[in-house]
């Protein structure tokens, strides 16, 4: 943990110094990514309304790296449940409201977790790499959004890529209240739902018998098999659930804010995930504060770009890479051989047992 | 007396400085925000040619002039709102993909001025900038069909949509008039944004419409268009730019570009704005305002024969004055 706050600081450091180099204000910069965050409930609503879909996408990820995997197909599981929560909506749009957005988020999830159950089956049937199988459903998911968008629910009246709306019972609006503190952005009752299940997952990972079950088969399946547990179940329902909870962005994208789906909607939220549950270190709760980051970067993007004369859009993309590999290094670097080498510790009889 | 002029100069001083501060043009500039499409300001084309307009109104009228690409959807509107609450006077959004945006954030930012390219939004502070490319696009099919060895030209769009649907059609009808045995083979590069950035897949698509026999290709696909470029030099055959002059990427092989001037319509919002003469309302320009047309300059006037030119001139008036109808994909998709 203050390995990883300590990898922030030198990332952020990083960063800012590599701003000084193009020629702005580090300090100002950074009080901009700050302002971005956090200047009106508008701007914090729009990096909460990015954090809630990170938060689903960085649960997914960490919770197949629990379970030894490495799920790539985040973008593609919630591409499938926003493309099933969005054809429910539009194609049975009289469903009254409280069971209309229970029946599309139902839906959703379970697409999202087909998509994921497909690569964790192949993986533990036929030992497919997940990461060649999640990658290449990611297309296919992408492909099939475009076919049904376009060819089945298209908006007649937009020349935008993008489906009809959905029926006025699946909107998240009537029971939000998340939204009246946030008024304009899209934030939305999903922020809840994605803090409560990250909670969940937590409980359920460190709390209960099968997130151990499934954690010991991530960490070693020889061992996990001899102690009588099915790693091969595990890593199959590992990639289910991971596809599940990418699954949820479609809560948060077509019931809490837009009501549609648009092609391109998402930011490469399910590869962000990634970054976001290597920071977290695929911990459930660390994930909310990384998606938060990650959240607050892709909002200040935009900002910067506005604000500033020589940082753009991309700039934000170089501060994430920045920060993963300044987290990562410092929660990889094996500090004993430093304190070995050094005189001053070997004085004192620290041995490297007493630092693990 | 002297010393009271002694005592003035120290309150004249910061004074000066003050006003100085006040009304130097950086604090007091007219403030333009321009939101571009996906493609960016490098595509050449479209949004090149709306950066141009803001350029040369930032060169000759001295506003402050601020540009941004969206990054993703919902990201659109905040650039507006942010450019908005940042008291930016006019904030130009380029592409129809900005039309609700740009209707949302004008309603909440009344005082605040906007102007949209390609989309029509009704408000008192939105101008929203039409073009009337079926024309222009008429003109080049003519050309197309004049150029042309065999009865086959090529159209390679962006985005499957009906916009770059009126593009084809317009070129399809100036074909057609050349010659009526004249067939269309065209191709779309995609149904989602990223059509609009794709050369690699708009080259293969142009080798394999020169391949077919076509010998012109008209393109109208944003920053994809250099993937047509590529294959006309490769083939030794015809391309048509689109929106910006696109004829200097490959001279000898764009045999003209389609205009569209976004570049004047941008330019003279700015001008009209800062000038305080700003008109809501929609606004359209064709081939009669300049506002549509085609590119003849030192990189392809050797591809024209003074004939071809005769031919399409006497069709641009005709359109002008009305004797030609060039067919509209909006229109006929209303009936």
């Amino acid at each position: 943990m203050i390995r990883s706050l300590i990898g922030l600081f030198v990332g952020l450091a990083i960063s800012l110094s590599i701003v000084a180099f193009a020629g702005e204000n580090p300090f100002s910069v950074f009080m901009i990514l700050i302002r971005s965050a956090f200047g009106s409930p508008y701007d914090l609503g729009l990096a909460l309304f990015y954090t809630t879909s990170l938060i689903f996408t960085g649960l997914s990820v960490s919770l197949a790296f629990q379970a030894g995997l490495f799920n790539i197909g985040a973008e593609g599981q919630l591409t499938v449940a926003a493309l099933a929560a969005a054809a429910t909506g539009v194609l049975l749009p009289e469903v009254p409201s409280p069971w209309a957005p229970l029946l599309a988020t139902t839906l959703g999830i379970s697409a999202g977790a087909l998509w994921g159950f497909i690569p964790g089956w192949l993986k533990s049937r036929r030992g497919s790499h997940e990461v060649i199988v999640t990658m290449m459903m990611n297309f296919i998911a992408a492909a099939l959004a475009s076919y049904v968008v376009l060819d089945l629910i298209k908006n007649p009246e937009s020349q935008n890529p993008e489906s009809k709306i959905l029926g006025p019972g699946y909107l998240l609006k009537d029971y939000d209240f998340v939204q009246k503190f946030f008024v304009d952005s899209p934030a939305n009752l999903s922020l809840i739902l994605a803090l409560a299940l990250s909670v969940l997952i937590y409980f359920f990972l460190y709390k209960t018998i099968w997130g151990y079950e499934l954690r010991a088969s991530g960490q070693n399946e020889v061992a996990s098999e001899m102690a009588g547990i099915s790693s091969k179940r595990w890593k199959t329902l590992a990639m289910t659930i991971a596809g599940a909870l990418a699954g949820f962005v479609c809560v948060n994208e077509i019931l809490g804010s837009s009501g549609r789906y648009k092609i391109g909607f998402s930011p490469e939220y399910g590869f962000v995930g990634i970054a976001v549950a290597l920071l977290a270190r695929s911990h459930p709760l660390g994930v909310i504060a990384s998606a938060f980051l990650f959240g607050a970067l892709q909002k200040g993007a935009s900002d910067l770009d506005i604000e500033t004369a020589t940082i753009t859009k991309d700039f934000a993309r170089i501060i994430q890479a920045i920060l993963i590999f300044s987290v990562a290094g410092a929660t990889l670097i094996d500090f004993s051989w430093i304190r070995q080498k050094c005189f001053f510790w070997k004085k004192k009889g620290v041995t490297d047992a007493n630092f693990e | 007396m002297s010393l009271l002029a002694k005592s003035t100069t120290h309150i004249w001083i910061p004074l000066f400085i003050s006003a100085g501060v006040l009304f130097s043009p950086s604090l007091y500039a007219f403030k333009v925000g321009l939101v571009l499409d996906k493609g960016g300001k490098d595509d050449k084309s479209f949004n090149s040619a709306a950066y141009q307009g803001a350029t040369k109104a930032q060169k000759e009228l001295g506003i402050e002039f601020k540009y941004v690409e969206a990054m993703d959807s919902n990201a659109i509107e905040n650039l507006h709102r942010s450019f908005a609450r940042k008291d930016f006077d006019l904030i130009i959004g380029i592409g129809f993909a900005q039309a609700e945006a740009v209707r949302k954030i004008a309603k909440q930012f009344p005082d605040k001025k906007f102007a949209i390219v390609d989309g029509e939004v009704k408000a008192t502070n939105v101008r929203s900038l039409l073009f009337e490319e079926h024309e222009g696009s008429f003109l080049v099919g003519a050309l197309a069909a004049l150029k042309t060895h065999g009865n086959k030209v090529g159209f390679i769009g962006g985005m499957d949509i009906p916009l770059i649907r009126r593009f084809e059609m317009g070129y399809k009808a100036g074909a057609e008039k050349i010659n009526p045995k004249e067939k269309l083979i065209s191709n779309f590069i995609g149904v989602t944004g990223d059509a609009w950035n794709n050369p690699a897949k708009a080259k293969e698509l142009a080798l394999a419409q020169y391949n077919a026999g076509v010998d012109v290709i008209f393109v109208a696909a944003g920053a994809s268009g250099s993937g047509v470029f590529d294959a006309a030099e490769e083939k030794k055959k015809f391309a048509i730019g689109v929106d910006s002059n696109q004829n200097w990427i490959k001279p000898g092989f764009i045999l003209t570009s389609m205009l569209k001037r976004v570049d004047i319509a941008v330019y003279d919002t700015i001008k009209e704005s800062k000038e305080n003469h700003f008109r809501s309302g929609v606004f359209r320009f064709g081939l009669k305002d300049e506002g549509i047309d085609y590119a003849v300059d030192q990189y392809n006037e050797k591809l024209i024969t003074p004939e071809m030119k005769n031919k399409v001139e006497a069709l641009k008036s005709q359109i002008i004055k009305g004797q030609i109808q060039v067919p509209d994909y909006y229109k006929r998709s209303k009936k």
